[in-house]
């Protein structure tokens, strides 16, 4: 942190002064940590071992060629792929981290991300130590993307389902009901959040906050309809027939949601970022209580948000066993005091109002936040490998 | 620079003239601590200290320093002649502490012992640390919306517009705009604050603080022998500023020429764009490497673009990558490109901030944003635009304040600053 607001002049002292002492940068060394460097070029692709014993395998990739390249390594049939990188661009470093079992594989430059690839044999033997080596983290791997994939197509239908519960109540200005079901319903949307906000066309017709939009976009969606069910203010109420146009709009693009959903195709990765993003919402919109400006329901949210994050990472926990037992304690005890902290805040079947919350137990809630965050941005790389 | 019988007294005293830039600050200590008096006073003459005269005003195309502090006054008269008199006050106030002398005839210690000394006497030691203050006009001197303020029909640039809502802004009316705004750089934050606390304290009576703000790091270069330094988010920000050796990208993008503007008050002034850009630090900070180098289009160690050589290579927004473009089209290097934006540049002058935490623990720290262009209209709203609309560093940013002033031409000896709106 120092070293960046440091001018240069003052670096350069710096570096003289502190020569003998210690040397960070050591480490940042592809060749000190046991990596095996992949030089890769537009026309060769050296590797500097053959052979490595069974385990974590790190390959740091550097693209010494004119055109983007990517590395595989594939599995003995050629075929399957036990780890990549891709989008490694001129001159540039990535590394590949795998965990790979005793056996026969292949190492392949893809130089210009075309044709099958500049290939050479790699065999992996046996582990130090006699250490066993999962063999079908692939398996595993799959067992979490499809259970996730089947989460988020029942959330997705749920939400559907619920969406014209709510419109149809919203519409026919049943706000008693409305106003029910608005924090239930919002709870399948705000589960699977990061999968709703990929459809960047439909997230912002469906779940815009008014600050998100500039002069002349129209205010539509979720938050719209929350405005005038807990009117502010000095606010004017929708007449009928636009209460109808807003709630035709949410069921119109929430079926056009559940339809792309159900298509969705998952990757670990996507699992691992999506739980973290998750929490991210919680720190940035939930927390802040800025999420639900008129009806203070984001506890609704805050949970729907924690579930959603915990679905994928019980979906993707099989893949820690063995290889990060202690992230996968820390996550599994995290999420578990979090809920506990929440559940303290629960009402009948509801929460308590977010206005209703006093600032030491916002501030405790942000600290639980941010205690599950840290450790769950840690399982992305985790899993990938 | 050692006058005794001048009225205004100098605060040098020893400063190494190796020290000029931010390493000032350090190695003078370490100077002073070792060498005592061994450094020849004249050895040091004018090392850091900027001109405040010339065709523009000065810490624009100045060597961007370390520090800033900034602030947005209101002004509380509605008589023009108070006005300009605290202008030719604050003119000969900024002259005497661009100079690194003490603020008024008595200076810090030299005055009434039965009176307030005229210098508040914090800089009392300190070198100029190359300080700057530059002063813009927001929109809100010219008009209250209804009718001209201080008799200035007609003087208006239109240019000077008021800012749109951009999506996503959660803009703060108490942190932004004003009648005023006066911008204090120096290398030594001491030097910055000593600036607008004693020019604040000149004011009043005429002028009443609405907002101020500290920044400690730079986050963009302006020359090329400088470094170019890095935000908050970790990324070397500012690689492809304009710089102050590029007369004619200065001139088409920076400086109001004579055919540019409604209002020939403004001809060599230009337009200053200030935001403050609070940074989602947490989040940022567990956004896995991938995610960061995608979000900005740059390799984060380097400051190369995605699509490969050095800092300075340009980036390749065509070169294919796996999965699209190698740079990723809503990255910020590709959103904000002046390939995509007609060729416009700004020239950035902003800074690293932090006010302490909020009330959950987090960081409120960001980029205090500030960028000088002949033209909001052409130069800042429309790349505003494509960026709150669809770049992908918007996740992790919050715009808490806004302003647009009018930074009138540089002055000669004589001068004062803005007279040439008031007398034109």
């Amino acid at each position: 942190m120092k070293k960046l607001l440091a001018p240069a002049a003052l670096l350069a002292i710096g570096a003289l002064s502190l020569t003998g002492c210690t040397d960070n940068t050591a480490s940042a060394d592809a060749a000190g940590d046991g990596a095996i460097t992949v030089n890769a070029s537009d026309d060769a692709c050296t590797v500097s071992t053959n052979t490595a014993p069974g385990g974590t395998l790190k390959f740091n990739v550097k693209n010494e060629g004119s055109k983007v390249t990517e590395f595989y390594l594939l599995a003995e049939d050629g075929l399957r792929i036990v780890g990549e990188v891709e989008n490694i661009g001129p001159g540039v470093s990535r590394d590949l981290v795998v965990i790979a079992p005793e056996g026969k594989y292949f190492a392949a430059c893809k130089p210009g991300m075309v044709g099958d690839g500049i290939r050479s044999e790699f065999t992996v033997t046996a582990a130090k130590d006699g250490a066993a080596v999962s063999a079908d983290r692939a398996a595993l791997q799959k067992t979490a993307v499809d259970q996730y994939a089947a989460y988020v197509k029942d959330q997705s239908e749920q939400l559907l389902r619920g969406t014209k519960e709510f419109a149809a109540a919203f519409a026919a200005g049943d706000e008693a009901k409305a106003k029910k079901l608005y924090p239930e319903v919002r709870m399948h949307w705000e589960r699977i959040e990061p999968v709703a906000e990929s459809f960047g066309d439909l997230d912002p017709i469906l779940d815009a906050r008014e600050a998100d939009l500039e002069k002349g976009d129209e205010f539509t969606g979720w938050h719209r309809a929350e405005k005038d069910l807990w009117a502010p203010e000095g606010y004017k109420k929708m007449s009928q027939k636009e209460r109808q146009e807003i709630a035709d709009g949410m069921v119109e693009n929430t079926e056009e949601l559940n339809t792309r959903a159900q298509k969705l195709e998952f990757t670990p990765d996507k699992l691992a970022n999506g739980a973290k993003e998750l929490l991210d919402e919680v720190a940035t919109g939930k927390v802040t209580g800025e999420e639900e400006t008129f009806s203070h329901t984001d506890l609704w949210d805050f949970q729907a948000n924690l579930e959603g994050a915990k679905i994928a990472y019980e979906d993707l926990a099989p893949l820690l066993d063995g290889t990060e037992d202690e992230l996968n304690k820390q996550l599994k005890e995290n999420f578990a005091s979090l809920q506990k902290q929440l559940d303290a805040y629960r009402v009948g079947e509801g929460f308590k109002f977010y206005n209703e919350l006093s600032k030491d137990e916002v501030q405790e809630l942000a600290a639980g936040v941010d205690a599950l965050s840290e450790p769950l941005s840690r399982l992305t790389a985790a899993v990938v490998k | 620079m050692a006058e005794k019988s001048s009225p205004v007294f100098s605060r040098r005293l020893l400063l190494s003239s190796a020290g000029a830039g931010g390493a000032g600050l350090a190695v003078g200590a370490l100077a002073h601590a070792a060498f005592g008096s061994q450094l020849e006073p004249a050895a040091k003459k004018v090392a850091d200290v900027v001109d405040c005269h010339g065709q523009h005003q000065a810490g624009i195309t100045t060597a961007a320093q370390d520090r800033m502090h900034i602030v947005g006054f209101d002004v509380v008269t509605e008589d023009r002649a108070k006005l300009v008199a605290m202008l030719k006050e604050w003119t000969a106030a900024i002259e005497a502490m661009t100079q690194g002398k003490e603020v008024g005839e008595g200076g810090a210690a030299s005055g009434s012992y039965d009176a307030p000394p005229t210098d508040t006497g914090e800089a009392v030691g300190l070198s100029a640390a190359n300080l700057t203050v530059t002063i813009g006009f927001g929109r809100s001197l010219f008009t209250d919306g209804k009718k001209s303020r201080f008799g200035l029909e007609g003087k208006l640039p239109e240019a000077l517009i008021e800012l749109p809502h951009f999506s996503g802004d959660m803009v703060e009316e108490e942190r932004s705009h004003g009648d005023i705004v006066v911008q204090a750089c120096a290398n030594d934050p001491q030097v910055a604050v000593h600036a607008i606390r004693n020019l604040s304290r000149i004011g009043f009576g005429t002028v009443r603080v609405r907002w101020s703000q500290i920044g400690f790091g730079r986050t963009s270069k302006t020359t090329s022998d400088q470094q170019t330094p890095r935000n908050l988010f970790g990324f070397k920000d500012g690689t492809a500023n304009i710089l102050a050796d590029d007369a004619e990208a200065l001139d088409k993008h920076v400086w109001v020429g004579e055919g540019a503007t409604d209002q020939p008050w403004m001809v060599g002034g230009t337009y200053m764009v200030a935001r403050r850009i609070r940074m989602q630090i947490e989040v940022w900070d567990r956004a896995a490497l991938r995610e960061q180098e995608n979000v900005v289009g740059r390799i984060k160690s380097t400051g190369a673009p995605l699509s490969g050589g050095e800092e300075f290579t340009a980036p390749d927004l065509a070169m294919a990558g796996s999965n699209g473009p190698i740079i990723p089209a809503d990255s910020h290097v590709a959103m904000l490109h002046p390939s995509k934006h007609n060729g416009v540049q700004m020239l950035r002058r902003g800074f690293n901030y932090t006010d302490g935490s909020d009330g959950l623990g987090r960081l409120d720290a960001g980029l205090f944003f500030i960028a000088f262009v002949v033209d909001a209209r052409t130069h800042f709203v429309p790349l505003q635009k494509a960026m709150s609309a669809n770049d992908a560093m918007n996740e992790y940013l919050r715009h808490t304040s806004s302003g647009l002033y009018a930074v009138p031409p540089g002055i000669t000896q004589g001068q004062y600053l803005g007279q040439q709106l008031f007398e034109s």
